[in-house]
């Protein structure tokens, strides 16, 4: 499985194993990272999945989709390049050892 | 899948594990339309779920799911289970629907498409930062005021005057005729149930109320910067017509107002029923918004939908033909201990994600980060101001074909 890991805004680092087809938001949820509240559960409509990938892997984890963009306007936090919705983060073995900061609130 | 519970999001209907059992659905007598279902409807919900993972209904001749995994898998695959047919018992295949059809609830893709993306832009998170400090001034001001009297009716004085103070103002609304709106609500929730006696009842007195919202769905009645008038600017950008405007002003009116009603009246049932969550809110204010998403998924205000079935299909093993009705009991679905460890315990630090009190995929709720909103802000104010919320009276139940709550709620506040 690949290794997705979550870095929290205190720096604390969080590994999860995830499962390939799942969404990243899904592989938090499923391990009980505090820090992504995913009101929606994944339906695209509330911003409270919000990641920031780290300017490496930009590449990595596809192009921000139409519907997420603007979601990502709203997002409690700073928007930052690297911005994501976790929910729209398919994870695939190449993602294996992704890094995704959390931000400061979700809400 | 990971072994925690959770159902798949394949958007596939999720198989039993062995057997490809594909007969031998089992039949309850039950109604979950009648009064004596809503006094009680937990002994029932459990009957369903145990039955199998789908059911037959035969007083109204429609299949049921009330399992998590399948309630969540109906609603993740709208291409099998539609909503154009109705999202209650009706047929419209097969009957006059009692209104013209809603443009995003009863609609499917590509048609529903184009009009839920305009109304999730008119939603949006970034819509609700522009209203928060509105809403969360309004809330303060109505616990003040309710502090001032002490002891009141919940459901009158808060549940429903705190979402009138702030959801019409929102809408663009004018002041008059305000009164139409929560038995409109009202109606459209009793008229996605069958035939009984509270759909009839509410489509003959439906008139005036039907009269009231057509008439404020039009551009002119709508104030500059509402939701209402910020759906009919979307004429202008060529994303909806002039004639399907008004439709989904309508769908504002129909589902933004009473659901919250039944929200916020649900998360203070539960505050007063469950002193020890109370007291962690008061300990800790920023639970308010967890505190109100899990009152939502305990008391499911919206119990059912129905989907329609386009094709044959296997639901849990079992065969189901083309043309069925599906109910989905989402508040069943709620507390499904398949998914849920503890799940009649209303717990304000649970992980409440994946509830589908607001449903779930793409007809999920649009209104809901406005319900949210108003939820959060109201219990954050009385965590702040109030030091205790006691039942003083007789709690009556309203009843509802699809919502679940309180007709009154006598209470006493005690001031922080």
């Amino acid at each position: 499985m690949p290794t997705i890991t979550f870095i929290h805004p205190d720096g604390r680092a969080e590994p999860v194993e995830a499962e390939s087809g799942d969404s990243a938001m899904r592989a938090a949820i499923v391990h009980g990272i505090d820090g992504i509240v995913a009101e929606c559960g994944g339906s695209l409509v509330c911003a409270t999945c919000h990641v920031y990938v780290e300017d490496t892997s930009i590449g990595r984890v596809g192009p921000v989709g139409d519907d997420e963009d603007e979601l990502l306007d709203g997002a409690a936090a700073e928007r930052q390049a690297g911005s994501r919705l976790s929910c729209q983060i398919k994870i695939t073995p190449e993602l294996d050892g992704l890094v995704l900061r959390l931000p400061e609130r979700q809400v | 899948m990971v072994a925690t519970g959770l159902a798949g999001n394949s958007g596939a209907v999720a198989r039993e594990a062995t057997g490809g059992l594909l007969s031998g659905i089992p039949g309850l007598d039950v109604d979950p339309f009648a009064i004596e279902y809503f006094d009680d409807p937990f002994p029932v919900q459990e009957a369903l779920r145990e039955a199998g993972p789908v059911v037959h209904l035969g007083k109204w001749n429609v299949y049921g799911v009330a399992r998590y995994a399948q309630v969540y898998a109906v609603l993740n695959d709208p291409a099998t289970f539609c909503s154009s047919r109705g999202v209650g018992l009706s047929d419209f295949a097969k009957e006059k629907p009692w209104r013209p059809p809603s443009l995003i609830l009863e609609a499917d893709a590509p048609a529903h498409t184009r009009t839920r993306a305009v109304l999730s832009k008119v939603l949006s998170p970034a819509v609700m930062k522009q209203i928060r400090d509105r809403f969360a001034a309004a809330a303060e001001a109505k616990v003040d005021e309710l502090l001032e009297k002490g002891s009141f009716d919940a459901v009158t004085d808060l549940a429903e005057a705190y979402p009138l103070s702030v959801f019409p103002d929102a809408v663009g609304l004018k002041q008059e005729g305000r009164e139409h709106l929560i038995p409109y609500a009202g109606l459209v929730f009793n008229a996605f149930g069958p035939p009984n006696e509270l759909r009839q009842t509410a489509i003959e007195r439906s008139a005036p109320h039907q009269a009231y919202v057509q008439e404020q769905c039009q551009r002119e009645n709508l104030a500059p910067g509402g939701f209402g008038a910020c759906i009919h600017a979307r004429v202008d950008t060529g994303d909806i017509t002039a004639t399907e405007a008004p439709l989904l002003v309508r769908s504002l009116l129909s589902a933004g107002l009473d659901t919250t009603v039944y929200g916020i009246g649900a998360a203070i049932y539960c505050l007063a029923r469950f002193p020890d969550e109370w007291a962690r809110l008061r300990r800790d204010p920023a639970l308010a918004r967890n505190a109100f998403e899990e009152a939502v998924r305990f008391e499911s205000p919206v119990q059912t939908f129905f989907r329609t079935t386009t094709r044959d299909v296997e639901i849990g093993g079992c065969k189901v033909g083309e043309g069925e009705k599906i109910l989905m009991f989402l508040g069943a679905a709620n507390r499904d201990p398949r998914r849920w460890t503890d799940p009649d315990r209303y717990d304000i630090t649970r992980k409440t994600s994946g509830h589908v009190g607001f449903g779930a995929g793409i007809h999920m709720c649009v209104g809901q980060l406005v319900a949210r909103l108003e939820g959060e802000v109201m219990l954050a104010a009385l965590a702040r101001k109030v030091a205790a919320i006691e039942i003083t009276g007789p709690v009556k139940r309203r009843y509802n074909n699809t919502l679940r709550g309180l007709d009154s709620l006598p209470i006493t506040l005690t001031p922080a």
